[in-house]
């Protein structure tokens, strides 16, 4: 009990203070054998109503100076007043009681999720060590300019981005990806605020602002994401708009026409009696007219699944993008770097036939052409003899020619080396055997520098497909993804081994950007047909070049957006790292939290709507339309803490 | 020929208001306010953006507003 007043503010403990005085004198009242005494009685009464209720009154009267009249307060006042005048004082304070229960806990529910989400996303650190002539002083982060330098010890988070200066660790980002894989930096490396030093004392150079960094933009994101509106809530707001005052005009119906139906009509006589059972029963409906359970509990479902969302490293960028989220059906996806890891890796080296020069040979002469090259390819070539350990010694090249879209020719020691595709073997006239393995091959010949070049052997390399692949696609097609389309602008060969090994629907390659716009809409009418307007298309790129598709698809997904600037403000969904398998699981998390949505608005509707028929029949009493009102408020808003727990779904 | 780009006046708000149905009145009063173009009210985030038509003061239309939204709903503020 304690830990739930502990964070109450001065209003809400004066609020519970107030209640629990009027609920204690209520039951004694209650209790009391008063009815000789009905004066003393109602004046005894007086007293706990306006305990709990003197603010709901002032406000109500207020509402009416200002000529705002549909107020919930106006009609919690009239109900109440009403129930005096009938001699209900004890529903009347009863009436008053509850709905300030409901209120308080509106209140705290409000203010808790607030304080969760906050708590979540209490990423950054509140103090930067700021190095200063030698000295290094706990200064606040707002403070620290562009190229400062500040140093991070063991056990801190990083507080604005930088460049690592001196010093090597790893560094914990699962605050801002939800996944505790360590990264190592050392010297030169870029790090980004959020993440947690964790082994090396590091020394870092600034180059952006608090403000900037990249932990204060994802907190502004989450916050803001609550400006965008769902579908939902709009629907919501205008119900809630013509719901109030349609209930007031039918209590009113109901305390002046049915009294006059009844006499009319039916012939009964004009009692007393007749009057206020109608009278009654209006009240009752005014008691079920307050749409605050409906109206609060939708902006918390998806505060609280989007800043659960945000913990799991999956940035939602408006309430509107979660609906459009749980209702994805098509899944377009890049292929490199978002199916495959997008680094090229060399997966093979082959011998010529004739030649015999080993593997390793080959790969050398290779990597000594390419070595003036900056295409992947040949960083990659580069890559894989540096693995071993050696060197490459760049002196023994002597002279490079490029030949674009086709390879490179190298003078080497005193050998002439080609290396590049089919097409610069075709030219310089080398007769080589094509290889059959899916990749990209780079073909090697050599030769005397003025002779003819002959075959020597190739090295295959391949865009390695991320371990988590197949089994994301085949989770997503689980989740009920009707179509899985891969858009690449690779070779066909390479890009449909790679669909068929992770399981996509459909592929299309060779495209360029215009093609895959073309593409992306032509599945988008196909979508609308097979699977109707509300369900969506969802492109996931790595956001930095699929701008124009990211554009016209219903809903854009970014991978590995961490320390991406670009791809956050291009996409509408962010997953931070760069695991295929977040996707379903930012599906499912929508999924969950329209659900919980759903079910509130049926809810809450669905019982107001049956006491209300309840009420007009003078079936239900005004205890039953004090629980319409906050019972279901209650159910509501604790129904909507449940978008909050995502960790399993 | 001289085009000129109109530039769009948006600026942020902190607010402080109790339930969710009086913060979307105070979004409606917002948006009815002279010189405002659009207003959101962010009630979980506890913040107002309002867009203002070009030409108009941020500073004397905010007041307005504000002035509005105290009608509709006594207890709300709007941190100016």
């Amino acid at each position: 009990m304690t830990k739930l007043t502990e964070n109450l503010n001065k209003k809400q403990k004066n609020l519970l203070l107030r209640i629990i005085a009027a609920a204690v004198m209520l039951v004694i009242l209650y209790l009391l054998p008063l009815e000789d005494y009905p004066v003393l009685r109602f004046l005894l009464f007086l007293i706990p109503y306006f305990t709990v209720g003197y603010d709901v009154l002032r406000k109500a009267w207020k509402g009416i100076r200002n000529h705002q009249v549909f107020d919930e307060c106006f009609l919690m006042a009239v109900a109440t007043i009403g129930a005096m005048i009938l001699g209900e004082y004890t529903e009347a304070v009863a009436v008053m009681l509850f709905y300030q229960i409901g209120e308080l806990f509106q209140s705290i529910a409000v203010g808790k999720s607030r304080r969760s989400i906050s708590d979540l996303m209490d990423i950054r650190p509140d103090y930067a060590n700021l190095e200063q002539d030698g000295e290094v002083e706990k200064v606040d982060p707002d403070e620290v300019e562009v190229g400062s330098i500040i140093v991070i010890r063991p056990g801190e988070k990083v507080p604005i981005d930088g460049i690592v200066v001196e010093g090597t660790s790893s560094l914990n980002t699962s605050a801002l990806t939800g996944e505790s894989l360590p990264r190592d930096v050392k010297p030169g490396d870029e790090i980004i605020s959020g993440s947690v030093n964790m082994s090396g004392l590091l020394r870092v150079e600034t180059t952006k602002e608090f403000d900037e960094s990249t932990a204060s933009k994802i907190l502004e994101l989450v916050e803001n994401a609550g400006e965008r509106k769902a579908k939902s809530e709009q629907f919501i707001t205008k119900f809630a708009r013509w719901y109030t005052p349609a209930v007031c005009y039918s209590a009113l119906a109901l305390a002046i026409l049915g009294p006059l139906v009844n006499i009319l009509v039916f012939h009964e006589p004009s009692t007393w009696e007749l009057w206020s059972d109608w009278i009654y029963r209006a009240l009752t409906f005014l008691v079920i007219s307050c749409p605050c359970a409906i109206v609060v509990s939708i902006p918390l479902s998806f505060f609280g699944g989007i800043g659960g969302a945000s913990s799991e490293g999956i940035l939602i960028k408006g309430s509107n993008f979660m609906e459009t989220l749980a209702n994805v059906k098509y899944l377009v996806m890049d292929k490199t770097g978002t199916i495959t890891k997008g680094n090229f890796e060399v997966t093979a080296v082959h011998d010529g036939r004739d030649q015999n020069m080993d593997s390793a040979e080959i790969l050398e002469l290779a990597a000594l052409a390419e070595s003036h090259s900056s295409h992947p390819i040949a960083s990659s070539i580069r890559r894989a003899y540096e693995a071993g350990g050696a060197e490459l010694d760049k002196s023994r090249v002597t002279d490079v020619q490029e030949v674009s879209g086709k390879g490179v020719i190298a003078a080497i020691d005193d050998m002439k080396v080609a290396a590049g595709n089919l097409k610069l073997m075709k030219m310089l006239e080398v007769e080589c055997e094509p290889c059959h393995h899916v990749g990209t091959i780079v073909y090697v010949a050599k030769g005397a520098v003025d002779g003819p070049l002959s075959y020597i052997g190739h090295v295959v390399i391949s865009d390695e497909i991320k371990p988590t692949s197949a089994e994301a696609v085949s989770s997503l097609k689980k989740a009920g993804v009707m179509k899985t389309v891969m858009l690449t602008g690779d070779i066909t060969s390479m890009a449909e081994s790679v669909a068929k090994e992770v399981g996509m629907d459909e592929v299309h390659a060779e495209l360029l950007p215009e093609d895959k716009v073309t593409y992306v809409e032509k599945l988008i009418a196909e979508k609308n047909a097979q699977a109707g307007p509300n369900a969506a298309l969802a492109f996931v790129g790595d956001g930095i070049n699929d701008a124009p598709v990211l554009a016209i698809a219903d809903l854009g997904i970014a991978m590995g957006a961490l320390g991406s600037d670009a791809a956050i403000e291009a996409a509408d969904v962010v997953l931070m790292d760069d695991d295929p398998a977040k996707i379903v699981k930012a599906i499912r998390i929508a999924r969950k939290c329209i659900r919980i949505v759903n079910e509130n608005i049926w809810f809450a509707i669905g019982v107001k709507f049956l006491c209300l028929i309840l009420g007009a029949m003078g079936i239900a009493n005004m205890w039953l339309a004090i629980f319409a009102d906050v019972g279901v408020m209650v159910l509501c808003v604790l129904n909507s803490v449940r978008a909050l727990f995502v960790k399993n779904v | 020929m001289h085009l000129r780009k109109g530039t769009i006046m948006k600026k942020t708000y902190k607010i402080d208001v109790d339930c969710a149905n009086c913060a979307n009145k105070m979004e409606d009063a917002a948006k009815k306010t002279a010189g405002v173009k659009d207003a959101t009210v962010n009630f979980m985030a506890l913040k107002m953006k309002v867009e203002f038509e070009d030409g108009a003061e941020p500073a004397e239309v905010m007041q307005e507003v504000r002035k509005n939204c105290k009608i509709v709903e006594d207890d709300c503020e709007i941190f100016l």
